[in-house]
């Protein structure tokens, strides 16, 4: 006992040395920013839609919305601790002044192009990551999109969302809120009524898109609210593997990021869409940071389609979200890839639905969760499968890994099964990061906080294969960081 | 090499190391034997630098250092090193992406640029040819599933890896079949040059019919109670521990 004990205060000393890891994004930059005052009413609600020109449908469609969300409560399932949101302090709409209509990267505002050098995201496309396009959302305003005419010669369509509104309305209007609807949830209502911006993504019949498409968002100014939407529709035979990451700067005080993402995949369609989610985190006492809450959800609407989320989230105060699938055609795919990390006072309680309406369906689910410092990490999934997905299989694999013995793993898995020919497998597991794991990496001669690099990555290197080439070496590393401090 | 004078150690306020004083010349083999629980794997752990294990008296002098001083990767980059008497799963962990990291932090810390990935496989091929292990090996996760053998085999192939000057097998030995053991016992002499050192932790004596000792100790209620040639080893093999045991009393009586 008295050998554990002291074993154990080692250890703790080790936690607190690596857990101490510094955010790297947490800059601020100076932009002239068009804010309109705080507070939510449906006159806000008519001042965004003016703002953005929007044609009548759209803002009856946030007015409906807004009119659901006064009617609901902010649920209180999950696992989490979420001090109140008063929505009158929220700046619901913030976009940089200068929005020119933009013809090269030297119309962008100096300030704001300084800012995504910064953060390693080209906006300039002679300086592209090999075959990325951008497309740069700050503050809920889409500032850049790159690539859009080389994507174009193909028909594929990748815009922010207000442009895909005067540009392509059929669109927008036949998807939008078909996976998710307005009444959805809280959040899901909240943001249908006040978005400002986001992605839209086409990909036409038959074609494979040759480059990774993926949108940057950055919230920037105080007290806003970070509210975009995402629409990718991927048309029947179709490929597309879609990225998206986020950063924000260092403040005491919460924001608020709640978004919605639908995508929509028809016959023989697939979609990738990888996540690494670094939103400021707060600090070690747990001030400040993110509120992440969104809805993200895909139809797997034609037959042979597939959807594949890989989330990889060290980021945001508080997680709270489950990228799913509705598996309606028949032999359609479901797959969900995660990390999530919680260190300091983070917490996470995330997952995913996967729900099998089709035919011989079929979904994989496989959910790393890693906990440091006072970090509580959930993951809560759902399977369902309905009366008529015969064949429907899934299999479940939830692991939880634990840094010290201040940090949290809960799992809540929910399987609804109405048909006798489904087969749903469940593994879970939860170890610790032992003390003889680290020494034996110090005898071969390896740091320990490499050491902890090392055997997190390894923990969650099924998830990090999922992602592409580029951007599996950079969640290594921000794995690597956000532990930082957290192991000795 | 190395230098141990006095050295005393508890566990958890528990005395283990009652005083040990011994010298390893470059080149020279030490085995050290004894009974269960006479101190042997706290030793290795005080030299690798296991945090659990407290000097309370004494000191270690290693390359004209005081080891006791240095964090247990700097050990380990000066050129110690620890074969594991119960090798640690690292799983996902892969044996390539194991080593290479180790191998390049061993590097750093003499000057060297790190190796290319092909160098470094390589190099690998090389020292598993010469420890003859399974190359199927270094696919696999760092020791997750293997066997005892496969383990001992692996800590092995790690030392020809990392080319220490003093290598500590601490009861690398036990549990291993007669080709297993061969394995083992080949690698070391065949890393064995005029300018590295291996400190030979084991219970039995058969090893010892492979690997050759300079010097043999016995270590008994944390004290090294009798030191000498090879043919200490047989001797051991013959009386057993207990005539150890029974000299020990028998000199304090008298």
């Amino acid at each position: 006992m008295v050998i554990h004990s002291i074993m154990e205060k080692d250890q703790d000393k080790i936690l607190s040395d690596v857990t101490s890891g510094e955010y790297k994004y947490g800059f601020y930059s100076d932009i002239e920013m068009e804010r309109i005052p705080k507070g939510l009413s449906e006159e806000v609600v008519r001042i965004i839609s003016a703002k953005k020109n929007e044609p009548e449908w759209l803002l009856d469609f946030r007015l409906k919305a807004y009119k659901h969300w006064l009617t609901m409560k902010m649920p209180a399932w999950p696992n989490l601790r979420i001090p109140e949101i008063n929505y009158n302090e929220i700046i619901f709409y913030a976009a940089p002044k200068a929005r020119p209509v933009l013809n090269s990267i030297d119309d962008i505002d100096p300030e704001l192009r300084k800012t995504f050098d910064k953060l390693g995201i080209p906006l300039n496309e002679q300086k592209h990551l090999a075959g990325v396009a951008v497309d740069a959302v700050i503050d809920s305003v889409s500032v850049k999109t790159t690539f859009k005419e080389t994507l174009a010669e193909m028909g594929i369509i990748f815009c922010s969302f207000s442009d895909a509104v005067k540009e392509y309305p059929e669109l927008v209007r036949r998807y939008m809120g078909s996976v998710v609807p307005y009444t959805d949830n809280f959040f899901a209502s909240l943001n249908s009524a006040v978005f400002s911006d986001g992605s839209f993504c086409y990909i036409p019949k038959g074609v494979r898109c040759p480059m990774e498409l993926s949108t940057y968002f950055r919230i920037n100014s105080a007290n806003t609210g970070q509210f975009e939407r995402t629409l990718l529709i991927a048309d029947e035979e179709s490929y597309v593997s879609y990225l998206e990451g986020c950063t924000a700067p260092t403040r005491d005080e919460n924001q608020l990021h709640a978004a919605i993402v639908e995508i929509i995949a028809e016959k023989n369609a697939e979609v990738k869409y990888s996540t690494v989610q670094n939103w400021y985190p707060g600090n070690k006492e747990g001030l400040g940071g993110i509120f992440n809450f969104v809805t993200k959800r895909g139809m797997c609407k034609g037959e042979n389609s597939k959807i594949s989320w890989t989330q990889i989230e060290t980021g945001s105060a508080i997680t709270w979200k489950y990228p799913s699938c509705i598996l309606r055609g028949d032999n359609s795919t479901g797959e969900f890839y995660s990390v999530a990390v919680t260190n300091n006072y983070q917490q996470a309680d995330t997952g995913t639905k996967m729900i099998h309406i089709g035919k011989n369906t079929k979904s994989t689910i496989v959910s790393k969760g890693i906990s440091a410092g006072h970090g509580q990490n959930s993951y809560r999934g759902l399977v369902k499968v309905l009366k008529n997905a015969s064949n429907a299989r899934n299999f479940s694999q939830c692991d939880s890994l634990l840094l010290g013995d201040k940090c949290g793993a809960h799992t809540f898995p929910y399987l609804e099964v109405d048909n006798q020919t489904a087969i749903v497998e469940h593994e879970a597991t939860t170890s610790k990061i032992g003390e003889d794991q680290i020494f034996y990496c110090n005898q071969r001669g390896i740091s320990t906080e490499d050491a902890i690099g090392l055997i997190v990555n390894g923990y969650a290197r099924e998830v990090i294969n999922k992602l592409p080439m580029e951007f599996a070496v950079e969640a290594q590393k921000l794995l690597q960081i956000s532990l930082e401090g957290s192991v000795g | 090499m190395l230098i141990i004078n006095n050295l005393k150690a508890s566990i958890g306020g528990k005395s283990i190391l009652k005083g040990i004083t011994l010298e390893v010349k470059p080149g020279e083999i030490h085995a050290i034997m004894g009974p269960n629980g006479s101190g042997k794997s706290t030793l290795a752990a005080v030299l690798a630098g296991r945090e659990f294990v407290e000097v309370t008296e004494g000191s270690v002098t290693y390359l004209g250092k005081n080891l006791l001083d240095m964090s247990p990767e700097d050990r380990a980059k000066e050129g110690i090193f620890l074969g594991f008497q119960y090798p640690i799963e690292i799983p996902g962990v892969s044996m390539v992406n194991f080593m290479k990291t180790a191998v390049n932090e061993h590097r750093k810390h003499n000057g060297l640029d790190p190796l290319s990935a092909s160098d470094f496989l390589k190099l690998m091929r090389d020292k598993k040819e010469l420890v003859e292990i399974d190359s199927k090996l270094a696919n696999r996760s760092v020791n997750e599933g293997f066997s005892g053998g496969e383990k001992k085999k692996n800590e092995i192939f790690q030392m020809a890896m990392l080319e220490p000057k003093l290598a500590i097998l601490d009861e690398t030995d036990s549990g291993l079949d007669i080709d297993a053991l061969r394995v083992v016992a080949n690698g070391v002499n065949k890393l064995k040059r005029p300018d590295n050192s291996f400190i030979v932790i084991t219970h039995y004596q058969r090893l010892l019919d492979y690997i050759v000792p300079d010097v043999v100790h016995v270590l008994y209620d944390g004290r090294i109670v009798k030191t000498a040639g090879r043919e200490l080893a047989l001797e051991l093999e013959e009386k057993g521990y207990d005539w150890i045991k029974k000299e020990v009393e028998n000199n304090v009586l008298s």
